[in-house]
């Protein structure tokens, strides 16, 4: 049942508890009782909106850095994530199989900024091999939605 | 001029409800719980096939029975899902949607005079289709209290020594009832004693909801003999646009359906085959994740009109619920229309499923939560008003 309230959570943040509950076939204390626990648990970790940012005044840049990196004795990757997902300017930290290490997602203001960030930041951190910066030119679908969709209804109104 | 008609054909009523609809489809900012397809897109990867076999050229006629490849994937899927097994090669024919399937059944195993018992309410065609086979249809309608199944007194009542054939159609369209495996076991008796034989459609059978697993009548024991099964890729798979069905059974019955598609339609569209054989070997994931969503939706619209006082049993198939307008005092066209002229609401009415469809609507679930939220409140204000 808990996959069942985080896949309908994780299509829609807002949704009414009461409609939830109905769906599932479940009382609505139920379904509450078991978000909070999921909550403490951080099975569920927070509620976000996905943005088009591109629709709005709001300057944004967003890049993709892949970095390679020594492992640190004793204390493997994590330490070296930690410090990289420290910055608040990191959205986002993956430990990766393949060529390099980490994938990390960082937003900024403008290309400058985040240019700046990857030299002054993150480049020299002890572990930190190379660098390379990909900046996103256009975002299409994020997180299963496409961001500028403008599905209609094409079918018949009526149909036996 | 010689009249230019058959008296067999200008006699079929049309649908009695074809003006309803014509309103309907001519009023642009109505909206609609009317709609008896899928609301969700063909699996991508399924529409991709599709183009690929279009890129590749594969644009010519596939044998009349359909492409190999994809008959053994129906009976491989068909096993798989409810356990019966048929021979690709003899048994199983690609048709142009479960309509097509259902006229040709009839055609071939009918001489006039044979009565066909047709249970509504039930999907518009199979009455025409028996018409048009020069059958005598026998109409069995089906009660509310039973929750629209069918049970072995009511067929049994209705069959004289000219019954033939039973169209079963469970899950069904429009009233959501399904037929479980120990309901149907109490008709197969009554069946297998007058010697029918039974066209089921089962088109809607990957949409079953609550725990319910379909039961295809064929894998009864005494039945695969007697039974065409007839299903196809619209409702499962969101396939509707692609035309493709299917029918299975005895090798003799299929040979003969076989034939008159051969004359008919030639083959079933190239491109909607080679997309089908993806949709069964590679979809079940995406149909599970349709399914939930519908039960979703289901269990709302429920709990909706119990919360409006409006009474409606519990349906665990197809996406239609089939709620009692009787309270109202008004025909079920009556209540559609003024749905829709007070409402802009678009419902229809249990009417055009027959006459034992008088008294209900069909709500079709077909819909995100967000439309269904609307057209119930515009239900709800239009109670309201009564």
């Amino acid at each position: 049942m808990r996959e069942k309230i985080l896949n309908m959570l994780e299509n829609n943040g807002r949704i009414d508890l009461k409609d939830m509950a109905v769906m599932l076939g479940m009382q609505e204390a139920e379904v509450a009782n078991e978000i909070a626990d999921m909550e403490k648990e951080h099975v569920i970790c927070g509620y976000n909106t996905l943005i088009n940012w591109d629709k709005t005044t709001e300057d944004k840049v967003t890049a993709l850095i892949e970095v390679k990196v020594t492992p640190q004795r004793g204390l493997g990757f994590d330490s070296i994530a930690e410090r990289i997902y420290q910055y608040d300017e990191v959205t986002s930290v993956y430990l990766m199989s393949g060529g390099f290490d980490f994938t990390v997602i960082i937003e900024g203001k403008t290309m400058k900024s985040v240019a700046q960030f990857v030299s002054t930041k993150l480049s020299p951190l002890e572990s930190v091999l190379s660098t390379s910066t990909h900046f996103v030119l256009k975002k299409y679908k994020d997180y299963g939605i496409v961001l500028d969709s403008d599905e209609k209804d094409e079918r018949m109104l009526v149909t036996p | 001029m010689r009249n230019a008609l058959s008296k067999k054909i200008v006699d079929i009523q049309p649908s009695g409800i074809r003006k309803f609809f014509d309103v309907v489809n001519e009023m642009p900012d109505a909206i609609s719980l009317g709609v008896g397809e899928p609301d969700f897109d063909t699996p991508w990867s399924v529409r991709e096939e599709g183009i690929y076999s279009l890129e590749k050229g594969r644009t010519f006629y596939t044998s009349n029975a359909g492409l190999m490849e994809l008959r053994q994937e129906i009976c491989n899927y068909v096993h798989r899902k409810y356990g019966v097994l048929y021979n690709p090669s003899e048994e199983t024919l690609v048709t142009v949607g479960g309509s097509e399937a259902i006229d040709i059944a009839l055609r071939c195993m009918v001489d006039p005079g044979d009565e066909v018992l047709i249970p509504q309410p039930s999907y518009v065609s199979y009455l025409p289709c028996a018409i048009m086979a020069d059958a005598a249809p026998v109409i069995i309608n089906l009660k509310a209290e039973n929750e629209f199944k069918l049970t072995k007194e009511q067929l049994e009542e209705s069959i004289t020594d000219k019954t033939k054939i039973l169209v079963l159609p469970f899950p069904n369209n429009p009233t959501g009832a399904i037929m479980t495996k120990e309901e149907l076991e109490q008709i197969v008796p009554v069946i297998i004693k007058h010697d029918l034989y039974v066209i089921s459609d089962e088109i809607y059978s990957e949409l079953t909801y609550g725990g319910r697993r379909h039961c295809s009548i064929a894998s009864l024991p005494g039945m695969r003999e007697r039974t065409i099964t007839i299903n196809g890729f619209s409702k499962a798979f969101a396939m509707t646009g692609w035309r493709l069905g299917y029918a299975c059974g005895p090798k003799e019955i299929i040979g003969q359906m076989t034939k008159l598609h051969q004359f008919a339609i030639m083959c079933a569209p190239t491109t909607s085959q080679f997309a089908a054989v993806e949709a069964l070997k590679n979809c079940d994931a995406e149909v599970d994740k349709m399914v939930e969503a519908y039960d979703q939706r289901r269990r709302y619209l429920i709990n909706a009109f119990k919360e409006m006082g409006i009474e409606c049993f519990e349906p665990f198939g197809a996406f239609y619920i089939f709620p009692s307008i009787k309270k109202f005092g008004m025909t079920s066209e009556e209540f559609a229309t003024k749905l829709l002229e007070e409402q802009k609401l678009a419902v229809v009415p249990g009417t055009a499923f027959g006459d034992s469809g008088e008294g209900f609507i069909r709500i079709s679930y077909a819909y995100s939560i967000d439309n269904l939220k609307t057209g119930l409140q515009r239900i709800q204000q239009f109670i309201d008003k009564l």
